[in-house]
């Protein structure tokens, strides 16, 4: 049997390979610029659909396949991201591609327990209050329990914002936090707001980066942090063939029968091979303007926390 | 491993060369086609095979299942096909069941007890449709995965035929028949576990009457993928059913 299917087998390819390159000489001709999606060859326009249209779909099931296809060790990345950042009460952070949340609910636990902190280091401090004082200080602690702390949580996609307010009301977050549906390309904000910026594995599906950096960059204070973290290219040639056969074998196996969805979680382990590398992606961050643009490798660069300045 | 269809080369996806025609590797062999490694579908059979008992309703799981074990199964029936004149039509003219294929009004027209009649009856009692049957994915021959969409599509008629509800031990019954019939892991499997979800009393009316009827009837029967149904929907359920060899329901 499959002797007898090789031949026919060759033959749709080469009648497809034939097909696809006149297909895409007139897409070309028709359409705007070219790009890709995950290993396919699309337009602009097509790809931020396709984008749009994967995340809908997984919307539902995202945080349980974040779990299942890293085993957890989403969570830790996002909390060596938050310790990276280490905010401070009284900051204003702009959490870009948003979408359900992980970042921002991490951010508000950071902030309160560091209030708690500054708050406990006070009242150690000042035993001898006055009634007066006594008083104002629960005032305080009634209204600042975040310090003025606030995530603005932005999202291109409506089903990812609406699992995340779930998520929130789920929780119990409410108290500083406000949901925005806007896309990274063209942020719906002032200029010169936002004390941090945090795009966690949202950039690598945006279309253009470099106007989703100079976008980044106009939105940040004087002095503010621009903190990206995403997967990147693993340099140990060992580690990265048993990387690749995760991805391509089991993945989205996973997504199948997790999620029922096989192509949205190939299109996910295609993209992160499509994705600038360590070094390049910092040198488009310096492009945008940013300073003492670093990098951190996380599991030996599966994935890594990009930082740089606005000064 | 298990190289059903032995690929020429299974290529890697190691998804270094993202300029070339031939990205994903294989060929989509029919629209809705993903091409899937040996490995992969040992891991798609395994999990969906898990999640299927785990989730009941994850009727697409039940389906990836039968698709990733069936590389033995369906040449096997394929091939019962192409050996029996009316099994040999439907390959050629691969029907479809559906209900923009179907004419419901002459269907419901028809008089009681014949077989297009009580599937259309079957249909409303349990409120189901033909269009919801999953188009095959990981079948990676284009003739077999007609085979299997055949197998799905006719489902609802042997629910007719053996007068089988699609409650849990309805559609229990039915896997038991359609195991002896067609030899496919996934019906084995869904006869052999499915039981699991019923209660005490069902389970006893399974082991004591309905399975060993099913099977009888099973083995008794000619293969049911060599009836054109769309050609008999005026033939009386009784008749076909003697025809074929089912025995009466108990």
């Amino acid at each position: 049997a499959a002797a007898g299917l090789c031949p026919y087998r060759a033959l749709l390819a080469r009648r497809g390979g034939a097909l696809r390159a006149l297909c895409g000489s007139v897409r070309g001709l028709a359409a705007g610029p070219e790009t890709h999606f995950g290993f396919q060859t699309v337009t602009e326009a097509e790809r931020r659909e396709k984008i749009y249209h994967v995340f809908e779909n997984v919307a539902k099931k995202y945080d349980v396949m974040n779990d299942s296809m890293t085993l957890g060790v989403h969570r830790l990345w996002k909390d060596i991201l938050l310790h990276k950042m280490n905010p401070s009460p009284g900051t204003l952070l702009l959490d870009v591609a948003g979408g359900t949340g992980d970042i921002a609910f991490r951010f508000i636990n950071y902030v309160r327990s560091a209030r708690e902190r500054q708050l406990q280091q006070k009242l150690k401090h000042h035993q001898n209050l006055s009634w007066q004082e006594i008083s104002e200080s629960y005032q305080e602690d009634k209204f600042k329990s975040l310090g003025d702390s606030q995530v603005v949580v932005c999202d291109i996609n409506k089903e990812m914002l609406k699992v995340g307010k779930e998520k929130a009301q789920h929780l119990g977050y409410s108290e500083g936090l406000s949901w925005v549906l806007g896309d990274a390309e063209e942020l719906p904000f002032d200029d010169d707001k936002f004390d941090v910026y945090t795009i966690a594995f949202g950039i690598r599906n945006v279309t253009r980066i470099d106007l989703a950096l100079q976008e980044a960059y106009r939105v940040l204070k004087p002095g503010g942090r621009f903190l990206c973290l995403e997967f990147s290219h693993v340099s140990n040639p060992l580690l990265s063939r048993l990387y690749d056969l995760y991805s391509f074998q089991v993945i989205p196996v996973l997504g199948e029968v997790i999620a029922g969805d096989w192509k949205s979680y190939q299109y996910l382990v295609e993209s992160i091979r499509r994705f600038p590398p360590q070094e390049e992606l910092k040198a488009m961050i310096e492009d945008a303007g940013f300073f003492k643009v670093d990098y951190q490798n996380l599991n030996s660069g599966i994935v890594a926390i990009h930082s740089g300045f606005k000064l | 491993g298990r190289a059903c269809l032995s690929h020429t080369e299974p290529r890697t996806r190691d998804g270094r060369s993202g300029e070339e025609e031939e990205e994903e590797g294989w060929y989509q062999l029919y629209p809705g086609h993903i091409p899937t490694s040996p490995l992969q579908k040992a891991l798609l059979a395994a999990g969906s095979a898990f999640m299927a008992l785990y989730d009941p309703y994850r009727h697409d799981m039940v389906a990836v299942l039968g698709e990733t074990t069936g590389c033995l199964a369906l040449p096997n029936l394929r091939d019962k096909m192409k050996h029996h004149p009316e099994g040999y039509r439907i390959l050629q003219e691969r029907p479809r069941i559906r209900l923009s294929t179907l004419d419901m009004a002459k269907l419901q027209g028809l008089p009681d007890g014949s077989l297009g009649r009580e599937y259309i009856r079957f249909l409303e009692d349990n409120k189901v449709s033909p269009d919801t049957r999953m188009p095959p994915k990981f079948v990676d021959d284009e003739e077999l995965a007609y085979v299997i969409q055949r197998y799905r599509e006719v489902h609802d008629l042997m629910h007719t035929l053996l007068g089988m509800p699609t409650t849990i031990l309805g559609e229990v019954v039915v896997k038991w028949f359609e195991a002896v019939q067609t030899g496919l892991p996934m019906c084995v499997l869904g006869a052999a576990f499915g039981p699991i979800h019923l209660s005490a009393r069902n389970l006893q009316l399974l082991a004591t009457e309905l399975a060993p009827w099913a099977i009888r009837s099973g083995r008794n029967a000619s293969c049911i993928l060599n009836v054109y149904y769309e050609q008999r929907w005026e033939q009386s359920v009784a008749s076909l059913r003697e025809e074929i060899g089912i025995f009466p329901p108990p």
